[in-house]
């Protein structure tokens, strides 16, 4: 059996959730090798080398795959991965996007965002906004599966030495073109990778409060999140949303302020070790789930936090 | 331009789902029943296409029982221009669902393809991606944008740190993103008006697709609940626990 996972990056930078995704693919048990598709992504390649478990790294260096376009990646990942026993991505926006573009090539049904490895082809993944876990088996020759990156303790980034190989195909469809992209700019932690996150909703009221939660996370190292009625209200970007649309996150702590606890928001949060929500609302949803509830106004509560910790 | 819209219909998002006691599913026996809200964005940018003099025919789609008729009555109300009903009783895969929408889009030749980016029930977001692999368009997915100038189609999509454009060849698959639009709601005389629109019920054998499946869901479970917590009275309290109860901070 031999593995073939998606390397994620942006041709710099290996990102962390292929260490999850390795991490997933160790328990599958088998060869893992990684496949960098990218243009000038020579050093994500040398660290994907590095990592933990990996046996070999497929290295695709074109113009076509300088974007992540689905119409030229996916073509290669379904040549490469045609001999392969599983291929796997995360479950990133880049993940999502190409994998089930390879799946349907390969004719094969896809796993999206399991979150444990119960055998070589059977896997669990949440359903319903993770209100149930469904158990899925695959009878594919060629299992296609995204993984969600916090259902998997990620390997270490150090530590192997696996050979380098380039692959020479490249495939430009000719069909699509990367014209442009905005990112937003945060001095923060990832929001997906952080160990403590603090996320405001609706109850903040407006744009500038969440000045209080970037000073409360900025104390404790945090990243800052929101839910979706903050992002549709334009308080924050929308790719500071968590929720079954937004971000998954599981972090150390989760700090939910001003945010009644709908179950499109828990979908993305309920995984966290500890949970803490401020809600002056003592019937909101969120309270059910909280580890630690306080029933306060937020804009005296958190300030006093901010001094506290 | 023609335009082909696909919709599902799944349990009402404000649901609170129930596992089965025998662990076969979840109890959608009596429950209320929707269109995913991915498909009510995919159906409105498909009608502002319409009013903007892009599209000219919008045809909408759906794959599964009989029931799903609703949810196309629901779309033609909203200024869909006719429905087809690719009526299937079984639980079908991405993968099954695309095929069908393969053979509708090979018989109606639209320009554009809007689906969700996901349906709530099975939260799989595979598809639109999956329908793009077998046409052979491009894709456009998790779109918050959508711009049609001659021949492309401009998609900006939500990406994981931001938002990037990308331009397509027509005939292209978008999918919507929760920011793409605001749904309208259907009035009443359009409520009206939609029952007489014209509604197709093909079948998969009729379309010559074969809905086999590589994947088997073995059971379905609830998850593991959270064991409850405490209200706190203080903000020092909750300091206090967060550092030597929960260890956290």
């Amino acid at each position: 059996m031999t593995i073939l996972v998606i390397a994620e990056h942006d041709n710099k930078v290996l990102a962390p959730a292929t260490l999850n995704t390795v991490a997933a693919a160790v328990k599958i048990g088998g060869d893992i090798h990684v496949l960098v598709a990218g243009q000038g992504a020579g050093a994500v390649a040398e660290a994907a080398a590095k990592v933990a478990g990996v046996s070999k790294v497929l290295l695709a260096d074109n113009a076509a795959y300088a974007h992540q376009l689905p119409e030229n990646v996916a073509p290669l990942v379904a040549e490469l991965g045609a001999g392969y026993s599983h291929i796997l991505a995360a479950a990133t926006s880049n993940g999502k996007n190409i994998l089930p573009r390879v799946a349907a090539q390969l004719d094969v049904d896809q796993i999206s965002e399991i979150i444990s490895v119960e055998s070589a082809d059977t896997f669990k993944r949440p359903i319903y906004a993770g209100n149930a876990i469904a158990t899925v088996q695959s009878s594919a020759a060629v299992k296609v599966i995204t993984v969600r990156a916090t259902g998997f303790d990620p390997v270490a980034a150090e530590g192997g030495s696996a050979a380098i190989e380039a692959v020479s195909a490249a495939h430009d469809a000719g069909i699509s073109s990367f014209v442009g992209e905005e990112l937003a700019k945060s001095d923060r932690p990832e929001l997906t990778a952080a160990k403590i996150v603090v996320s405001g909703g609706r109850g903040m009221q407006n744009g500038d409060n969440f000045k209080h939660l970037y000073e409360l996370a900025d104390k404790l190292g945090a990243a800052v999140g929101a839910s979706r009625a903050a992002v549709d209200a334009g308080f924050v970007p929308n790719d500071m949303q968590v929720g079954q649309t937004g971000k998954i996150v599981a972090p150390q702590l989760y700090i939910a302020v001003g945010i009644s606890g709908a179950i499109q928001h828990l979908a993305g949060m309920k995984d966290s070790k500890v949970i803490v929500a401020i809600n002056k609302d003592e019937e909101a949803p969120i309270f059910q789930v909280a580890d630690y509830g306080l029933v306060a106004d937020l804009f005296e509560a958190v300030p006093e936090l901010s001094k506290l910790v | 331009m023609k335009v082909l819209v696909a919709v599902k219909r799944v349990v009402d998002y404000n649901v609170k789902v129930r596992v089965k006691a025998d662990n076969s599913g979840v109890d959608l026996a009596n429950v209320k029943m929707s269109m995913n809200p991915f498909c009510e964005i995919a159906v409105e940018e498909a009608v502002r296409l319409k009013e903007k003099g892009v599209a000219t025919e919008i045809v909408v789609v759906s794959i599964g029982p009989t029931t799903a008729q609703e949810q196309l009555r629901t779309a033609l109300a909203l200024g869909a221009d006719r429905a087809i009903l690719v009526e299937s009783a079984e639980d079908l895969t991405s993968l099954a669902v695309a095929k069908l929408l393969k053979a509708v889009v090979d018989k109606e030749q639209p320009s554009l393809v809007i689906l969700g980016k996901q349906a709530i029930d099975s939260d799989n977001n595979q598809t639109g991606q999956m329908l793009a692999a077998l046409t052979g368009y491009g894709q456009g997915t998790f779109a918050s944008k959508v711009e049609v100038s001659g021949d492309n189609v401009a998609v900006t999509r939500e990406i994981d740190g931001g938002a990037q454009t990308v331009s397509l060849k027509l005939p292209a698959i978008v999918t919507t993103d929760l920011r793409l639009n605001e749904p309208r709601y259907a009035s009443l005389p359009n409520i009206m008006k939609a029952k007489k629109k014209p509604l197709e019920v093909l079948t998969p054998d009729a379309l010559g697709v074969s809905t086999a499946s590589t994947n088997k869901t073995v059971k379905v479970e609830a998850p593991a609940a959270r064991s409850a917590g405490i209200k706190v009275k203080s903000v020092a309290e909750l300091v206090e626990k967060l550092k030597n109860e929960a260890k956290v901070i």
